[in-house]
Parts: structure tokens; sequence; C-alpha cells
């Protein structure tokens, strides 16, 4: 299925969501075509609305396509079997928009999470994450929970979660949206290290100040449609 | 570090900690208990009476010589269905008949014969045509049919029992099932989180119905506690009717009579409701996610 290094692949995707009275609403992805390469960094950006987090939420199938081919890391997620996703899901590592730590387990058992569902020791589980804290700054937090902590401390333990087991794909929507430039700028490097130790990588932002701190290509979504590639 | 929670990522011991749902099926396995007690006490009765029917027919021969008697004793032993037949002796028959018909040195009693059948359902009225056709005045009768009615009717009260056990079965299903769709809604986005990081549709299920489980077998068995002294009021209750009990009672109860393996099985027929009731509920609520 999957062609020659390229880690996620659109062709033609459609995507509505389904209405409230049933059917299908509008559609909000419309053709949509583009292939990430292996080891890529990429940034998605468009204004709110565009399409970005259903773009990306068809990247790590939490949604199917409504029309057209959506394949991740060799797998067609609109007629994979339910069952084969949850072993995807595990590969891509995700930084929602609105975060989404668990709110009654602590930093660390948040961080830990994906490091339990893929069956780590206990001895390994605690090494991995001590790691991670610190590297991103928050081994002194790691008793606190999600309510405890800032915006911008919420904001790292939820990239530590998505990278801590060193997912092939990571992919992060406005993940500086709750911090003051200097966070942003750490987290930017932090993404750029991922991305140098491999890590194929997809920043969805609407601030195109961001973007204009870390060259790289780029992907301008409109309407759900994909208006120019650029660097 | 924090371990605890590490092994309870969506907080189920706080989302489903719900005393209502142990406190249900408390009540329910209580039920069930006495439902079990009702069944196996009607199912001892039951047998008691069937026992005494078996010896009911008896067959009257008038004008009781001895060929007429060993005449009917003949056809009666080439009838499968007869366990066995016993001409009453006259002297006993005389003594039964003393306190209605008083010293009647000049009449003569038909000789009676005792009848034991194989099996209650055989069918009476056959083995009278056949003792009348050898021997001609012969009346079978079957004074055990009212107790073959108490029987059927044991059998009935016996039926609505296990039904009434049916019935808190589907009720206690639909008890966890409305603790576990409250749990899920709790917790709904814990649950995308886990699904989004990959967990499978057992490992999230499995989280809920370990829970249900442990607080259905505990339920359980306090249903089970408070069912015990109503099963020795039941059990002493039935002890005229059953007899025998009272030679393994201990301490003054009926201990051997109570049934105690349904007794046992209750916490872990509720444990099974739980688990199974639970995995299916989330499950399906899964299946809504791709
Ligand atoms: N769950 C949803 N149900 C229905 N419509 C949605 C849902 N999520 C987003 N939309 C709509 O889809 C369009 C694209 O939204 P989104 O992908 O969130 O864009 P962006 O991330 O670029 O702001 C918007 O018009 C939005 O209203
Ligand atoms: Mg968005």
């Amino acid at each position: 299925m999957e062609p020659s290094g390229a880690v996620v692949r659109f062709d033609e995707v459609g995507f509505s969501y389904p209405a409230p009275g049933g059917g299908h609403g509008p559609e909000i992805l419309r053709g949509m075509s583009l292939a990430l390469d292996d080891g890529s960094f990429t940034w998605l950006v468009g204004p709110s609305g565009a399409g970005k987090t259903s773009a990306l939420r068809l990247m790590h199938a939490a949604l199917r396509p409504t029309r057209g081919e959506v394949a991740v890391l060799g797998v067609t997620i609109g007629t994979a079997a339910r069952r084969a996703l949850p072993v995807l899901r595990r590969k891509i590592g995700v930084v929602h928009q609105d975060l989404r730590l668990l709110p009654h387990l602590s930093t660390f058992d948040n961080v830990a999470l994906p490091l339990r569902l893929a069956r780590r020791s206990e001895a390994r589980v605690a090494q991995e994450v001590t790691e991670m804290l610190t590297w991103i700054g928050l081994e002194h937090r790691a008793s606190a929970r999600p309510e405890e902590l800032s915006g911008g401390e919420q904001q790292r333990a939820a990239i530590a979660r998505a990278v801590v087991s060193r997912p092939a794909l990571l992919l992060a929507d406005e993940p500086t949206g709750n911090v003051d430039a200097a966070q942003a700028r750490r987290l930017l490097a932090l993404f750029a290290e991922m991305n140098r130790l491999g890590t194929t990588i997809v920043i969805a932002t609407h601030s195109e100040d961001l973007v204009g701190r870390f060259p790289a290509p780029m992907m301008r979504l409109e309407r759900g449609r994909i208006l120019g590639h650029g660097a | 570090m924090s371990n605890r929670s590490g092994r309870d990522p969506l907080g189920l011991r706080r989302a489903m900690s719900d005393r209502l749902l142990q406190a249900l099926i408390a009540a329910m396995a209580l039920l069930a208990c006495l439902g079990f007690a009702a069944a196996r006490g009607v199912d001892a009765l039951g047998e008691r009476w069937r026992l005494g029917a078996e010896a009911a027919v008896t067959i009257q021969v008038p004008d009781p010589t001895r060929t007429r008697i060993a005449l009917a004793l003949g056809v009666l032993a080439t009838l499968p269905e007869v366990a066995d037949a016993n001409p009453v002796d006259p002297e006993r028959l005389a003594e039964l008949l003393r306190p209605w018909l008083g010293e009647q040195p000049n009449l003569t009693l038909p000789g009676v014969i005792e009848v034991q059948l194989r099996n209650l359902d055989a069918d009476v009225a056959l083995i009278g045509d056949r003792v009348a056709e050898a021997v001609p005045g012969a009346v079978t009768e079957a004074h055990g049919l009212w107790v073959g009615r108490l029987a059927a009717l044991a059998a009935a009260v016996q039926g609505v029992a296990y039904a009434a056990l049916l019935l808190v079965g589907l009720i206690a299903v639909a008890v966890v099932a409305v603790a576990t769709r409250a749990a899920l809604a709790a917790r709904q986005e814990s649950v995308a989180v886990l699904h989004q990081l990959g967990a499978t549709d057992r490992e999230i299920a499995g989280r809920f119905a370990r829970r249900a489980m442990v607080l259905a077998v505990c339920g359980g068995v306090v249903g089970v506690v408070v069912a015990v002294p109503a099963f020795f009021l039941l059990a002493r209750l039935a002890q005229p009717f059953g007899a025998e009990v009272t030679a393994e009672s201990l301490a003054g109860l009926p201990w051997g009579s109570l049934p105690w393996r349904d007794i046992a099985t209750v916490p872990l027929i509720a444990g099974a409701i739980g688990w199974v009731t639970a995995q299916s509920v989330v499950r399906v609520w899964l299946a809504r996610m791709p």
C-alpha cells in the first residue's frame, strides 16, 4: 500500500462531520492531497476553521475520511479493520489543541500512560518518564495534578506525553497556544530536536509568527483546501 | 511513584464507587438466595410427596377368595408400571377399619391389594381395567391423586421461583448497565484519550468490567450474609414436612438443609453479571469511535 518513504499520504480526501439530524454535514475538507516524507517537518497553517484540526484527526485515525484515501505509516485509514487501529495509534504522538490531560492523574502518571499501554515494566516507566520530565523541565512537578499546573506547564506535560514513547509521527495542534513567546521558542527547539532524532512532525498553527521562527515546508489550508506549499 | 493511580488511569474507583450499586446488588443477591431456597425447599417437599404418592394405589377385590386374589396379583405382576403389589392382611385390614365400622364379625370385607407404581405418571385407569378384566368386580382406587396434585403445585411454585430468579438476574444486568453508563459518562473524555493513545477496546472495557465485578461480588456477599437468617427460618418452617433434617442440625440450626452450593454461587453469578454487562456496555460505547 505504502509507496516510498511517505509517512502520511492524502489522496483527494474529503471529509464531513455527521449532521445532527443524520447523514453528512457540509464537506469541511475538500479534495485534499498531500504526501509527507519520513523525517520531514511540516507546518500546517491556515485561519481558524480552515480544517487543520480535522486534518490532524484523520492522520491519527480519530476520524475516517468520507471520500478519498488516507494512509498513515502504511495503514489505509478508510478501510483498515477497527482492531488494526490501536497499534497504529501507539506509533503516533498527538498534542491536542485542548491538551486533554487526565484530570485525576499526576503529571508523572499522565506522561506514563503511553508506556503503560505499551506494557513497559514499571522500572522502565519510572526511568523514561523521569528522563522526559527532566528534559522538558517538569521534574519538580511530577506529582502535581493538571489543575495545579500553569498553562505552560500543562502544555509541556501534554507534549511530554506525546513524545515519551518516541513515536514515528508527531502531530501537534496549536502546541504553543497557551504559552508566552519565550516558552514557545523553547517548545519549538524541542520539536526541532525530536525531528533531528528522526520523528516526522506536523504542527498545525494559525500563528504565522511562530512559523517565522523555524523555517520548514509549509502547507496552507483554507476552507478545507490546500492553497499552496512553501518554505 | 503513584503506582496506585497508574493502575486506575480512569479514576474508576471514584467514578464507579457507587454504594448504591453495591446495595442494589446486595438486595438482589438476597432475593436470589430466597428464590433458590424456595425452589430447593419446594423441590424437597415435592419429592417426598411423590414418594408418598407412589404407594397410593389400592385395589379392592370383593369376594376375596384365594384364587381371585392370586389372579389379581398375577395380572399385576405382568404390568411393567407396577413395582410391587401386596395383599393387605385381613387381620390388619379389620384393625384399620375398626374405628369406622366397629366390631362386625359378619361383615365380609373386600380383599385389598396395595400397589406400588414405578412412577406416578403410570396410567392407573389402565391398570384398573386389566385387573377388572381378569377379576370381575375389582375396583382400583388412586386416592394418592391429591398428593400428586400437591406435587404438581410444588412444581408450579418452583417454576415461579425460577422465573423470579431469572427476573432478579435481568434486573441486576440493568442495574450494572446503568451504573456503567454513568461511569462512562463521567469519564467520557478520559476514555477518549486512552482510546486515542492506542488502548484497545479490550483494555478499556476490562477496566470497567473488573470494577463492576468487584462491586457486584462484594454486594453479592453482603446479600448472602443477610440471607442466612432467613434461610434458617424457612428451613425450620419446612422441617415438619421434610423430616430427617434434624439429624444434621448443629447448635439447633438445620445447617445441612440449606442450599449451600446455590448460596455460594450467588456472589459468583453476581460477579459474572457485573463483568459481562460492563464489558458489553463499554464495547458498544467504544464501537462509536473509529
Ligand atoms: N465535531 C465537529 N462537528 C461538526 N463540525 C465540526 C466539528 N469540529 C469542527 N467542525 C467544523 O469543521 C470546520 C473545520 O474545523 P477545524 O478542523 O477545527 O478547523 P481549524 O482547526 O483549522 O480551526 C469548522 O467549520 C468547524 O466548525
Ligand atoms: Mg483547530
